[in-house]
């Protein structure tokens, strides 16, 4: 009879003892926020542009973690699907075609003849990489602008263009090789060589 | 003589050094134009200090070293600046870059230089901003800033000076040559090197096929007094590989992700240590180096001192260069080089070989094919990487897992392609993974970059709205307190104080009795008019009236009051 009061009370000393080492954690490791939006949030290009029909990037996070789809992110495209399917372990799905297509990355560009100075493109801009005041020229901060298009349709006189980032050296990619499709030596020339007889 | 050790893996491809080791070498002629690309050098572009159309001396700087990580340019002969922008540059993308083009004038002028005899007495710190001055950077295949290395010294402790002299890779003669004519330059600058990061011993690695080079060094050496040991490797690619020479000397083998100073080792290339020498001793800055010209469709097949920003068309004409068997024109060497498509592309401070090859000497690829996992490339790799796993994962484009195999490591050597049986083009494969991954990180940090100043907008919107939010309470509490005051001053009975305000307030009763009078007059004519003709609304302008009435009552009455019969 002892052993099993023996068993309880030291059963409810650890239980009790856990509990406040427990509560303890609960109070001094407390995480701010929801460390699951952050984690998608960090994934997401940042662009703040809007085209998943969410006020910015991070609302978008929040909605992903909420359970919203995926592959409403035209400006990160199908490696920011990938990526966050790979984190949130769903299947990866392609890019929904309602919010937009995966296009190159592009800078805005304000042509400055045709500016007339209405700060209407530096109050759109949600990272500030558009300097200028009232009825002076404006222009974009290159190295700041992350393409969302944002600034574009406000713009009364239409001067801003979104063009795609020059390829210079420094920013120049490797190529992936391609591989021939022709696994056999021999095969190699004869499909031109069939086309040739056709003709 | 010191202990040689050895590295993993390594090849031995057929060396094709001797056809350019014919002949000493031999001036390169001044072209007509020079073009020389702001970036040479690993690190940030240098910015041009000269305008289109100014006149340049041999040896006048053109263009400023940008940061910490950068390097200076210098006109390589006299004459007119005429062109600043993209031009075809040496990168494996046969992109354009900025490059400074000058007419020469053949007079190959030189500027004021500005030599330094007695280094020793003179302060360190002003020697390296010297050497930095004149736009040394490491000629070995990498152009690291030299400045930055001899900095090391200040963080690290050195104990290990390893000069490379290796040049393991086919081909290329130019640092053979160099020693051999110019050994006590080589020397020379390995003195100066030595007094900057004070090692306690220095290591000058070199290969076994170099006789006549070990022999002149050995030479050059019975004069110094520094504790200087010739090491002679075996000939193996890639011993000249900074990691894989330090290997071989002294057994350590540099930890991923670190740099050889982080084990007490600086590595220098041979051409740098002339190319120091010239800058202190002769005051010249970094306008010249030694560059192999060889591959069979040449006529002269032997080593140029080139100008730096001498187009390859220039120098292919002086080694007459036959273009009908011309196949394929590379740069660097036959393991590392990149094929090159312009002829127009310069000779730039990294440029140790041009290979102008027939189809014989360098046959187009053999058509990839399937890996069948036979591990040759995993017994040749000189980093003991696993480059059949990294090829999965580049070509599955796995790149988190590549990056986990170490792919970073990988020096590109080319040792895995060389023995592939099956052909696959594998370090085109690394480098594509390599810069799918830079590409990404670089994407990541721009996000992060981006959220930050989108968050900071965000809280600057919010403040503003908070202040305006504020200001406007502020403006409509002062706005009622005035409204406040106004009231109760009205209240108050007027104290009337002088005549003449007496008088102003007189005629304004007068008038607003006047105008009640006229008011009541109309008001009862439109009475009589509705009642002649029996409109509608008769009660109601009967009741304005009575309240018109009592109002000019009360005009007239405040108008007596105030003393207005009297007048």
């Amino acid at each position: 009879m002892s052993s099993i009061l023996i068993a309880i009370v030291v059963l409810l000393v650890l239980a009790s003892v856990f509990g406040i080492i427990l509560g303890f954690a609960a109070v001094r490791f407390r995480v701010e926020g929801d460390p699951i939006v952050e984690q998608i949030d960090a994934l997401l290009p940042q662009t703040q542009c809007g085209q998943c029909g969410y006020p910015g990037c991070k609302p978008y996070a929040q909605a992903i973690a909420d359970g919203d789809a995926i592959n409403k992110c035209p400006p990160g495209g199908q490696s920011t699907i990938d990526a966050l399917a790979d984190l949130l372990d769903v299947d990866a799905i392609p890019l929904d075609a309602e919010h937009g297509e995966e296009k190159p990355k592009t800078v805005a560009y304000i042509r400055e003849d045709e500016c007339i100075g209405c700060t209407k493109c530096i109050q759109a801009c949600p990272v500030d990489a558009i300097l200028g005041a009232a009825k002076q020229m404006h222009t974009v901060i290159v190295s700041e602008c992350t393409g969302c298009d944002l600034c574009v349709e406000p713009c009364p006189v239409d001067c801003i263009d979104m063009i795609p980032l020059p390829v210079t050296p420094a920013n120049w990619k490797w190529p992936a090789p391609v591989s021939d499709p022709s696994l056999i030596l021999t095969d190699r020339g004869r499909g031109q060589l069939l086309q040739g007889a056709s003709q | 003589m010191s202990r040689i050790f050895s590295f993993h893996g390594g090849i031995h491809p057929p060396e094709n050094k001797k056809q350019s080791l014919g002949a000493d070498i031999r001036l390169a002629p001044i072209p007509t134009q020079l073009i020389l690309p702001l970036q040479q050098h690993i690190g940030k572009a240098a910015l041009p200090c000269v305008t289109i159309g100014e006149r340049v001396l041999k040896g006048q700087k053109i263009a400023e070293a940008n940061g910490r990580i950068s390097s200076s340019l210098h006109a390589p002969s006299s004459g007119i600046v005429t062109y600043i922008g993209p031009q075809p540059v040496p990168h494996a993308s046969g992109l354009e870059s900025d490059c400074i083009v000058i007419d020469t004038d053949g007079l190959d002028e030189w500027t004021a230089l500005s030599p330094i005899l007695d280094y020793q007495s003179m302060n360190k710190m002003d020697l390296i901003n010297h050497i930095r001055d004149l736009g040394i950077a490491g000629l070995g295949g990498a152009g690291f800033p030299t400045d930055v290395k001899l900095h090391l010294g200040d963080d690290h402790i050195v104990n290990t000076l390893i000069i490379n002299a290796a040049e393991c890779e086919p081909y290329i003669t130019a640092d053979d040559a160099l020693m051999r004519e110019r050994s006590d330059e080589v020397l020379a600058g390995i003195e100066i090197i030595a007094h900057l990061l004070k090692p306690s011993h220095i290591l000058i690695g070199i290969e076994d096929n170099k006789p006549q080079a070990i022999k002149a060094l050995d030479h050059a050496l019975r004069t110094s007094t520094l504790n200087i040991d010739i090491c002679v490797v075996p000939t193996k690619y890639p011993s000249g590989g900074e990691k894989q020479l330090i290997q071989l000397l002294t057994g350590i083998e540099v930890p991923s992700g670190s740099i050889p100073a982080d084990i007490g080792i600086v590595c220098q290339n041979v051409g740098t240590t002339a190319a120091i020498y010239r800058a202190i001793f002769k005051g010249e800055p970094l306008i010249s180096r030694v560059v192999t010209l060889t591959g069979y469709a040449l006529g002269h097949r032997q080593n140029y001192e080139a100008l730096i920003g001498t187009p390859f068309t220039t120098l292919l004409e002086a080694a007459e260069v036959n273009r009908k068997a011309l196949f394929r024109l590379v740069m660097g060497g036959p393991m590392m080089g990149i094929s090159v498509n312009d002829e127009r592309i310069p000779v730039i401070k990294t440029t140790n070989c041009i290979i102008a090859a027939t189809k014989d000497e360098m046959p187009p690829a053999q058509p990839a094919q399937p890996c069948i996992r036979c591990g040759m490339c995993e017994q040749v790799c000189p980093a003991s990487l696993l480059p059949q796993q990294l090829f999965w994962f580049a070509q599955g484009r796995e790149f988190e897992k590549a990056k986990h195999h170490n792919l970073f490591d990988c020096i590109e050597c080319g040792a895995c392609a060389y023995v592939c049986p099956s052909n696959i083009p594998l370090v085109q494969h690394y480098r594509f993974a390599k810069s799918e991954i830079r590409t990404e990180e670089f994407e990541q940090q721009k996000a992060s970059h981006a959220r930050i100043r989108f968050e900071a907008r965000q809280a600057r919107l919010e403040r503003e709205a908070a202040e305006k939010e504020l200001r406007r309470k502020e403006r409509a509490e002062a706005a009622a307190k005035q409204q406040a005051e106004r009231k109760l001053a009205e209240a108050a009975p007027k104290e009337v104080s002088t005549d003449e305000e007496k008088a102003t307030q007189l005629k304004q009763l007068k008038t607003a009795a006047s105008v009640a009078r006229t008011k009541l007059k109309k008001a009862n004519d439109a009475l009589k008019n509705a009642r002649e003709k029996g409109l509608e609304g008769i009660d109601k302008l009967e009741a304005t009236i009575l309240l018109l009435e009592q109002k000019a009552n009360e005009a007239q009455q405040a108008w007596i009051d105030a003393g207005g019969e009297q007048n």
